[in-house]
């Protein structure tokens, strides 16, 4: 068991949870995700690291609410404990291994979407803490749904948040603020983006045009995480790769993002179902049209 | 009584069994047992023994069985089984022990493994467990993996005295007696868990949830944890795919997924939330038993399912009973036939597959007649879901992070086959991490070497 020593709501279906796990918290990197269980029924949910601290052994993810799984997870409390969390797993990012001193020649900009924003934020405090600088962009659809503000705003040396909505900050999305950053004469080497797979392919096709060398983060469908299943591969740059053991960081000019969307809508419908059940328990009986119906 | 043929064993109706996960093999009782221990011919040479990868003493424990000694038969076995309950279940016996059986020569062999798998049940039933040693001899050991070779490895070193931890990457204890072997052929909780409680009994730890080569290193394990030897039988764990068009369609699986998600993750079970596809028209691609057990699992969830595999049936490599068992099943085998592609809908799930015919031409390297298209002779089937079974090869991440260890060009790691020592001082390897996809046996009776290798090792240091 793998005791939570804190579980707080950051936003609308967006949970945070700081987890005993010592194993992971000694050996994890920024970049490399986990998998978490939250009980005997519980699916295995891959999430990225947000944050660790190797002296007290814990680390820390944040979880979105999609199914009847993670909607339990999320109630667990200070206290409780998840069943199973494994890892580090997949590959740590580049930029740790790439020598300092050629980091600080570079000029780095990470475009965090969503949920996208509590991985790129351990990249953005080993930069920090590295004495790199480093330009942030992250936005949410709406004022609300915005996270790790605060945090980000102390690690990074420019931070650009936007809402879609205009609620906060810049109105439009990451990839209307790094236009307009570019059309003031702002020039980058390298874009780290990560959210959700669309928000990176536009991302992917504006960095392409303006000859930014890209780098996504992959979060497709997984069942062990260790390379066994194969159910996350994905095509990049023609070659089918496994995010699981050769990402989850990938370049995203060469990733095929139509491809690895429609993977994700495999399992679309039974994640509903199962969410359904849980919200509406008996009374489910798939006759609503909405869910696809228990075939 | 006829001494020329096996007692029969009872197995659920195939028309039952095809929509249920229960266990279709129901096993011997007491008096069927002993009337089947009475065919053995007690041979002073015993053949079987020779043809058992962990040189159980056959002959003994049968003649138990037939005295009705049943702990003694379970105590003979023990002596040289972690797994008799597995493997009296999933052992390719018509090779082994019972293709060697003096009595099979005319006739029918004894049914070892059935009379195997009656005692280690009639022992479970009956609440027997190995005894812990009483003391250890203060030296750790670290096993990678808690399959087969694994569970085998461990459960000798700690008889032998050692202190075993062994490190599993999954949330459950068994490996591919988890994960991969369908409920039907082997039951998890009844059989499975309670052999690894077993191993446990003998003072095994068990942690879950490591993933060597991420979590921890196999170097940290004997600089920084104070292990002085370690045993790898991480298994054979990736999965190979055709590399033709339309692969990464929805719909598309690896066995090994397909049989995770049901196996490991239950989600045949209406309770758990691991969703699983079930398909309306199913082709499993490959012959192996991976692959019977996947169209097995795909029929269980209410699917037409086809067996494609480009040779003829006598090639198929799984074992004889199971193909039995899945014809009886309803399971359609499309043999001499390849796929080509898979045809994909404008959403990106799959709607069909273009095969094509194959002839046997000229024997391969593996003795096997290799499979030659027929020109022009494709065609189109229509299908919803195609589980690719065509094996998997060892998982680079123990070998890449580990210093001084040799691979080969399979990626397999190169070990001894009488020791299990690797080419760096102390690390042992054995099972499908060093073969390649095999068997549950095999892989046991590399663990067995190997923990006398360790052993050997270990007192000479």
């Amino acid at each position: 068991m793998y005791p939570i020593v804190k579980s707080e709501k950051l936003a609308d279906k967006i949970y945070l949870m700081e987890i005993k796990a010592p194993r992971v918290a000694k050996s994890c990197e920024p970049g490399q995700f986990i998998i978490a269980k939250t009980d005997e029924q519980g699916e295995r949910i891959p999430l990225t690291i947000c944050d660790y601290d190797r002296t007290a052994g814990t680390v820390t993810i944040v979880i979105q609410t999609v199914g009847a799984s993670t909607e339990r997870m999320v109630k667990l409390k200070a206290g409780e404990s998840l069943m199973d969390f494994v890892g580090p797993l997949g590959r740590a990012s580049e930029l740790i291994s790439t020598d300092i001193e050629e980091l600080k020649k570079k000029k780095i900009v990470f475009i965090a979407g969503g949920l996208g924003t509590a991985p790129v934020y351990p990249q953005v405090k080993w930069l920090h803490n590295h004495g790199v600088d480093c330009d942030v962009i992250m936005g949410a659809k709406t004022k609300d749904l915005l996270i790790y503000v605060d945090e980000m705003k102390k690690a990074a040396t420019n931070l650009y948040v936007t809402t879609d909505d205009g609620s906060f900050g810049f109105h439009g999305m990451g990839t209307n603020q790094l236009q307009a950053l570019y059309d003031e004469g702002a020039r980058y080497d390298l874009c780290i983006a990560i959210g959700p797979m669309i928000m990176m392919k536009f991302v992917c096709l504006l960095t392409k045009e303006l000859n930014i060398p890209t780098v996504v983060s992959m979060n497709p469908i997984m069942v062990d995480g260790t390379g066994m299943c194969g159910a996350c591969r994905l095509t990049v740059g023609g070659e089918v790769k496994f995010a699981c053991v050769d990402g989850p960081e990938f370049d995203g000019h060469l990733v095929d993002f139509d491809q690895a969307m429609k993977r994700q809508q495999i399992y679309k419908t039974e994640e509903g179902r199962a969410m359904l059940k849980l919200t509406e328990g008996d009374t489910h009986h798939g006759g609503c049209g909405q869910c696809g119906g228990d075939k | 009584m006829d001494v020329l043929h096996k007692v029969p064993v009872r197995e659920q109706e195939a028309a039952a069994r095809a929509r249920n996960f229960a266990e279709v093999c129901l096993g011997y009782n007491e008096e069927e047992a002993v009337a089947e221990a009475e065919r053995c011919l007690n041979c002073k040479n015993a053949q079987c023994v020779k043809g058992c990868p962990v040189a159980i003493d056959i002959p003994a424990f049968i003649n138990e069985v037939k005295n009705r000694n049943f702990k003694k038969a379970y105590e003979i076995i023990s002596e040289s089984s972690a797994l008799p309950a597995v493997c009296g279940r999933v052992c390719p016996q018509e090779s082994q022990c019972e293709g060697k059986c003096i009595r099979g020569i005319k006739g029918e062999p004894v049914s070892i493994g059935k009379l195997e798998r009656f005692v280690a049940d009639w022992a479970r039933e009956h609440g027997i467990t190995p005894k812990k040693p009483e003391k250890t001899n203060g030296h750790k050991v670290a096993v990678i993996g808690s399959g087969p070779a694994g569970l085998t490895c461990a459960g000798d070193l700690a008889r032998m005295g050692y202190e075993v931890t062994i490190f599993e990457a999954l949330h459950e204890a068994g490996g591919v007696l988890i994960y991969g072997i369908p409920e039907f052929r082997l039951p998890k909780e009844d059989v499975v868990a309670k052999e690894v409680e077993n191993v446990k009994a003998l003072g095994v730890k068990i942690e879950t949830n490591v993933v060597i080569g991420k979590s921890v290193t196999v170097d940290e394990l004997m600089d920084e944890e104070g292990f002085e030897a370690v045993f790898i039988g991480s298994g054979a764990g990736l999965p190979r795919f055709m590399g033709i068009p339309g692969e990464q369609a929805n719909g598309v699986f690896s066995a090994n997924e397909f049989l995770t998600r049901n196996n490991l993750m239950k989600a045949f079970k209406e309770e758990y939330d691991t969703p699983i596809m079930r398909g309306k028209k199913v082709a499993v691609v490959g012959g192996g038993n991976v692959a019977m057990d996947a169209a097995r699992t795909a029929l269980r969830l209410g699917a037409e399912v086809h067996i494609v595999y480009r040779r003829s049936e006598e090639e198929l490599p799984a074992r004889v009973e199971e193909v039995h068992h899945a014809k009886e099943e309803g399971i359609i085998f499309d043999l001499l036939t390849n796929p080509v592609e898979i045809h994909v809908d404008e959403n990106g799930w799959v709607k069909g597959m273009t095969c094509i015919r194959m002839e046997l031409g000229e024997p391969d390297e593996s003795g096997r007649r290799s499979p030659v298209e027929i020109k022009g002779s494709e065609f189109d089937i229509e299908l919803d879901t195609v589980i690719m079974s065509l094996g998997t090869s060892p998982n680079p991440l123990i070998s890449s992070t580990t210093k001084g260890l040799d691979i080969n060009r399979r990626k397999c790691i190169v070990a001894k086959e009488e020791s299990g020592a690797t080419s760096k001082p102390g690390v042992f390897a054995g099972g499908d991490a060093v073969t390649g996809a095999a068997t549950v046996i095999l892989a046991m009776g590399a663990g067995k070497a190997a923990a006398q290798g360790i052993h050997e090792y270990l007192s000479n240091k």
